[in-house]
């Protein structure tokens, strides 16, 4: 059992857009090279060339919706860890090895005392761990804790690796306990949402819901444009030459 | 327990170096970070005017192909039969002496006898120069299956196409519309374009049957039966003239809407444009009330009216194109079943692009002087933007549907304005400033010129004086005569039939022919493999080159390994595709930013050696000593025009020349100090109207683009189709075929027209599509153990209808049988699909054996390729004749043109068909990767 730190004012998360959200896969890839290389041992794949189970710390989910009305849609749906304010995977663990950093609020595992039992796993309800079968210790997304403050990487590169690479822009990071950031004015704007927030882990990570879907109709605001002038070709043609006057 | 102490500043590399990717045709711009000589991670160039900074998933697992455990690790030799994969490694000295035995003769002989054609290559002008000096016609990309209809539409009509050859006003528009673009050209440019537009609130509309990636983004989603955007279009255009929604000011100016037409069907010329006496196109000035150039700087040209020009009379193009799209044959009502869409709502769409083009216009206050010397205080914004790629091109009717897109974009006057659709240099260039194709040969030295390029009419075919086709792919021939890239997918089965004649070796780079990029792989490697009856293969020679163990290294006698694209150097050629964006020429280089640890060679530079070798002139001196050293040496010392090379950055002894200059040392050198690329902004008042502007024409000249201004305007009517079509009705000297007559008068309209492309068949009618991954490319993806761990698997999709109708349930297999045989494979439900179309991912199916795969890998278990079902002919019609599955017009691969059945069946094993595994000339890969570099770990 381990408790959860004081609370810092200070919540790092990352709001993702499921509008924009193109489901490239570019957040999932960029992830897996920073933190293979860097934060702990690194993120492994069994059987590489065969049937391949590697241990990933964000995948994108695709999920298809049937609205009452209109064609069926296709939602980009990228996940890794919301770094939960009550975050039952560290109250969890037995040895103290998840954690919860008292000045930004980063959920971590401290791998040196992790002894890869999985029960962090099984108490996330969003399926956001993975124990990495080589090196035995839980993995996760540490918000990529060792670029964000990392005084090696020019200030502009201080953001998580998969917010840096989206190509769509479709990530953002920063301080969701500040209501003035850029991010929590996003999600302002936009609705952002919590993942389930029944579960009562109060998530900071957000996602921006997708904006409607049209479906172009002969409303009145097209009227003009929907009004036929011309029949016949004869009729445009001197129609072309009046104005052929003017311009 | 307090927090363990964090190393929040831990060293990210010992090094970075910054060059060009390569896991896509895209040319990001890349970080390497090393640590120990080694590739710690890759991440995106900031200051790189591709990808500004973001990388795809291919790019950052870029890391993985660079290790990947199917790479070539020597020159190969094949000791076994053709597609066991037995081979033995030889030295690059024993590979050259075994290419120059067989090259050395046919090129004194008969050089059309080595047939030399490319990939994924992106040093076209390179290869394609080699093969010019070694005297054969028959070279070419692979243009011809990927989407030459998309460039030729576009070059023929504007002067310039899709691609990444151009690209939408992203600061401007408010309406971007795609057609058909699954992942493609560009890759992360649209992905960050698209990003950008939702930011801004503009609207982005997605015609494409299969709603995946910028399709399930987009706001809108138009889910088109296949084979229709076509005649979707023009049902568009049909609106907007009925509407009188049209950019008058525009077509007038910079159009051919104001040219004359000779309209007397009995006349020779009907047809055809009026011209001058120095071949300048007339229009009929209405001040003056009499035919005048095009161009002259006080011309006012009328777009309507019938005149009688020396007795024959004459009317506007705009004239012909108005009678033809108001026709009710392209009402909404008459094409809605067909398109599968609504009358109501192919009207609405309509008038929504009208109303953004027309209502939400707006002007920049720019200042600018067109080619006639008039000065604008202004341009002209029409927010509507549209892209374009395979889903629209690779059908038989894609030429076509494809030049109709650019008549809507002309109508709506949204090319190259603000708020519209913009060329990158070095485009616009009209269809008339590229070369024409040439094919003569003379045994021991050079073609007569290029091979690819554009014909103008019949006299521009590659044809020998009996008529019969020049070149092995039969490219530029009455079957297809516009095919400006060439027909590679029709090269190994002309080959093999020595039809027009018969070839002593294929040589091949980066082309995996023998499955993913052929249609009917199955035949392709019968073909390979057949002997004739002395026992001797009838392609005797085949050379091979490609960095990994690929479905068709088995089938070489000789593969020369190439490099990977950290190992080599390369440059993103304005010679050829460069990096450019609409407001910037800019090319790149890559460089090797790590040694390659096995006896490999970067291609170029093997086929330098190679060309040495064979004392071809361009690569030797007069004395018969090697112009280049390798690669890197040709990149800078090569001159295609004096002061015009491979490169346009730091030319010059000093290096201060930017586009002309002389040759300067330490290009390369400023190149990587650089970040790997260079870039050349266009002045402001050049930015747009470009093939219009004399600023850019000037600028475009300065840099070396064009040798001087090439004004010219946008072609609603396309004269060389016109041409062709005369001589189908028996004017001009050379004549077609019989058998072709019909197809060439039908299909070579020079107005836009629309055709289906498949008869009707009761037996199949189901449309069967593929799609490129965003996360893959190709085959490629598949050796690479992060990327395919996203896509290693490609179920069959099946909309909800005939899911339903067929009893299927998750888990489910399915034969999927067409015209030219069946698959089983595993299916699943999609409920975001156009009602009578299946899909899979591209190339993501592999042979057991290729790619250092292991036998239990899903790519060669479950994985499966559509390609087995289309073949490169149609089956024989009533004529008794196979037709061929291409567009008749460029000769494009018509890829999306298969019609199918589905059945279900039992859940199966394996998918079907299965192939015997190949012997692999590279080492399984490692049971398990835990990836991680550096002494610091």
């Amino acid at each position: 059992m381990t408790d959860l730190p004081k609370i810092s004012d200070k919540k790092l998360g990352l709001v993702i857009d499921l509008d924009t959200c193109v489901g490239c896969h570019a957040c999932v890839i960029s992830c897996k090279g920073w933190n293979t290389e860097n934060y702990g041992a690194p993120l492994s794949d069994m059987d590489a060339y065969g049937l391949a189970e590697g241990t990933f710390l964000n995948r994108v989910h695709s999920y298809e919706r049937e609205p009452e009305h209109g064609a069926a849609q296709l939602i980009h749906f990228p996940k890794s860890c919301l770094h939960c304010e009550d975050a039952p995977c560290v109250t969890v663990c037995p040895t103290g090895a998840s954690y919860k950093r008292a000045e930004d609020g980063i959920v971590l595992v401290n791998e040196d005392a992790c002894m890869g039992c999985g029960l962090c796993a099984w108490a996330c309800p969003y399926g956001a761990r993975e124990l990495d079968p080589a090196a035995g210790v839980m993995k996760k997304c540490t918000l990529c804790v060792d670029r964000i403050y990392n005084e090696n990487l020019p200030e502009e590169d201080r953001e998580p690796a998969c917010v840096r690479t989206c190509p769509a822009g479709a990530r953002h990071f920063g301080d969701l306990g500040d209501e003035t950031s850029a991010v929590s004015q996003l999600v302002a704007d936009r609705g952002g949402l919590e993942l389930m927030p029944e579960q009562g882990t109060k998530p900071v990570n957000r996602y921006l819901p997708p904006r409607p879907k049209t479906e172009t109709t002969a409303v009145d605001v097209l009227a003009p444009f929907l009004e036929v002038k011309h029949a016949e070709p004869e009729g445009l043609l001197g129609w072309v030459d009046r104005m052929l006057e003017k311009i | 327990m307090g927090e363990p102490k964090l190393n929040l500043s831990p060293k990210v590399s010992d090094d970075v170096r910054q060059t060009t990717c390569y896991m896509c045709a895209c040319r990001c711009g890349i970080n390497v970070h090393l640590k120990d000589g080694k590739v710690a991670y890759i991440d995106g160039n900031r200051d790189h005017p591709v990808n500004r900074g973001v990388l795809c998933a291919k790019g950052s697992a870029g890391i993985m192909q660079h290790n990947s455990p199917a790479r070539l690790r020597a020159p190969l030799k094949r000791v076994g039969e053709r597609g066991e994969g037995k081979f033995e490694e030889i030295s690059w000295q024993e590979a050259y002496d075994i290419a120059a035995s067989w090259l050395a003769p046919l090129r004194e002989q008969a050089p059309e006898k080595l047939a030399f054609f490319t990939g994924r290559d992106q040093s076209q002008s390179f290869t394609s120069y080699w093969a010019q000096m070694f005297g054969t016609p028959n070279y070419a990309a692979h243009g011809g299956f990927c989407s030459v209809n998309m460039a030729a539409a576009g070059i023929y009509t504007l002067g310039g196409a899709f691609w990444e050859f151009g690209q939408p006003d992203w600061d401007h528009t408010k309406l971007f519309m795609l057609f058909g673009v699954a992942e493609d050209h560009d890759s992360n440019p649209i992905k960050m374009g698209i990003g950008q537009l939702k930011d801004r609130g503009a609207k982005v509309i997605g015609v494409n049957p299969i709603r995946t990636g910028y399709n399930a983004v987009a706001d809108e989603w138009v889910g088109i039966t296949p084979g229709t955007d076509g005649l979707f279009i023009l049902s568009l255009i049909h609106c907007l003239l009925k509407t009188g929604q049209i950019d008058l000011a525009y077509l007038r100016d910079f159009t051919d809407a104001p040219v004359l037409l000779n309209n007397d069907p009995e006349s020779p010329e009907y047809g055809l444009f009026l011209r001058d006496e120095h071949g300048k196109m007339l229009v009929w000035d209405r001040a003056q009330n009499a035919p005048r150039p095009f161009d002259a700087p006080d011309v006012s040209p009328d777009l309507t009216g019938t005149w009688d020009v020396d007795e024959v009379t004459h009317h506007t193009v705009f004239h012909a194109l108005v009678h033809k799209y108001m026709d009710a044959d392209y009402a909404p009502e008459a094409v809605a079943d067909r398109v599968g869409l609504s009358a109501a709502r192919i009207r609405a769409l309509a008038a929504e692009i009208a109303r953004v083009a027309f209502e939400e216009a707006f002007e920049l206050p720019i200042t600018w002087t067109d080619f006639r010397g008039r000065t604008h205080d202004k341009m002209q914004g029409r927010p509507v933007s549209f892209h374009a790629m395979r889903g629209i091109s690779a059908h038989a009717n894609g030429f076509q549907t494809c030049r109709a897109l650019h008549v809507l974009q002309m109508l709506l006057g949204s090319v190259e304005v603000p708020g519209g659709f913009r060329f990158k240099p070095p485009y616009p260039k009209p269809a008339t400033a590229h070369p024409k194709p040439h094919c003569k040969i003379t045994p021991g030295a050079p073609l007569d010129g290029p091979h690819l390029g554009f014909v103008h009419g019949p006299e521009d075919l590659c044809l020998r004086e009996d008529g019969s086709p020049a070149r092995i792919d039969k490219a530029f021939t009455w079957e297809n005569p516009m095919s400006a890239h060439g027909l590679m997918h029709m090269v190994i089965s002309n080959a093999h039939a020595g039809d027009p004649y018969k070839i002593d070796t294929l040589f091949l780079y980066m082309a995996n022919m023998s499955w993913n990029s052929s249609m009917d792989p199955g035949g392709v490697m019968d073909k390979l493999t057949d002997r004739d009856d002395t026992g001797a293969y009838v392609i005797p020679h085949i050379i091979y080159s490609d960095a990994y163990s690929s479905e068709m290294v088995a089938y070489a006698d000789l593969v020369l390994p190439d490099t990977t694209y950290l190992e080599r150097h390369d440059c993103i050629s304005l010679l050829d595709r460069p990096i450019c964006e609409a407001d910037a020429a800019a090319d790149a280089i890559r460089w090797p930013v790590v040694a390659p640890d096995r006896n490999v060679k970067g291609f170029q530079t093997a086929l330098i050696e190679l060309g040495a070798k064979l004392k071809l002139p361009g690569f030797v001196d007069d004395a018969g000593a090697a112009l280049y050293e390798d690669y890197a040496d040709y990149m800078v010392h090569h001159q295609r025009r004096p002061g015009v090379g491979p490169l346009m950055g730091w030319r010059g002894e000093n290096g201060d020349s930017q586009g002309r200059g002389d040759v300067n040392e330490n290009q390369l050198a400023r190149y990587i100090e650089n970040g790997g690329f260079s870039i050349a902004h266009i002045p402001e008042e050049a930015r747009y109207y470009k093939p219009w502007n004399r600023a850019y024409q000037d600028w475009a000249v300065e840099i070396g683009l064009y040798d001087a201004p090439t004004p010219y305007v946008f072609h609603f009517w396309c004269e060389p189709l016109r041409k062709f079509q005369r001589a189908a009705e028996g004017q001009e000297e050379r004549q077609p075929p019989a058998h072709l007559r019909d197809q060439i008068k039908n299909v070579m309209d020079p107005l836009p027209i629309w055709y289906p492309t498949s008869e009707a068949s009761e037996a199949f009618t189901v449309h069967a599509l593929t799609q490129r991954p965003m996360a893959m490319y190709h085959s490629w993806g598949s050796q690479n153990a992060w990327l395919r761990q996203i896509h290693g698997i490609n179920p069959l999709y099946v909309p909800t209808k005939l899911w339903h109708a067929h009893g299927f349930t998750e888990g489910d297999w399915a034969r999927v049988t067409s015209a030219n045989g069946d698959i089983v494979v595993p299916v699943a439900h999609m409920a975001a699909l156009n009602e009578h179309t299946v899909w899979t991912w591209n190339a993501i199916g592999k042979r057991k054996g290729a790619w250092a795969l292991d036998e239990t890998a899903p790519e060669a278990t479950k994985g499966f390729l559509l390609n087995h079902l289309i073949h490169e002919l149609h089956p024989p019609k009533d004529d008794g004749l196979r037709w061929s599955n291409s567009d008749p017009i460029t000769g494009q691969a018509a890829w999306f043109d298969l019609k199918v059945k589905i059945e279900r069946v039992a859940p199966q094993e394996i998918a079907l068909p299965v192939f015997t595994p190949q012997q692999a000339p590279v080492d399984p890969g490692p049971e398990r990767l835990a990836w991680t570099v550096g002494a610091s770990k």
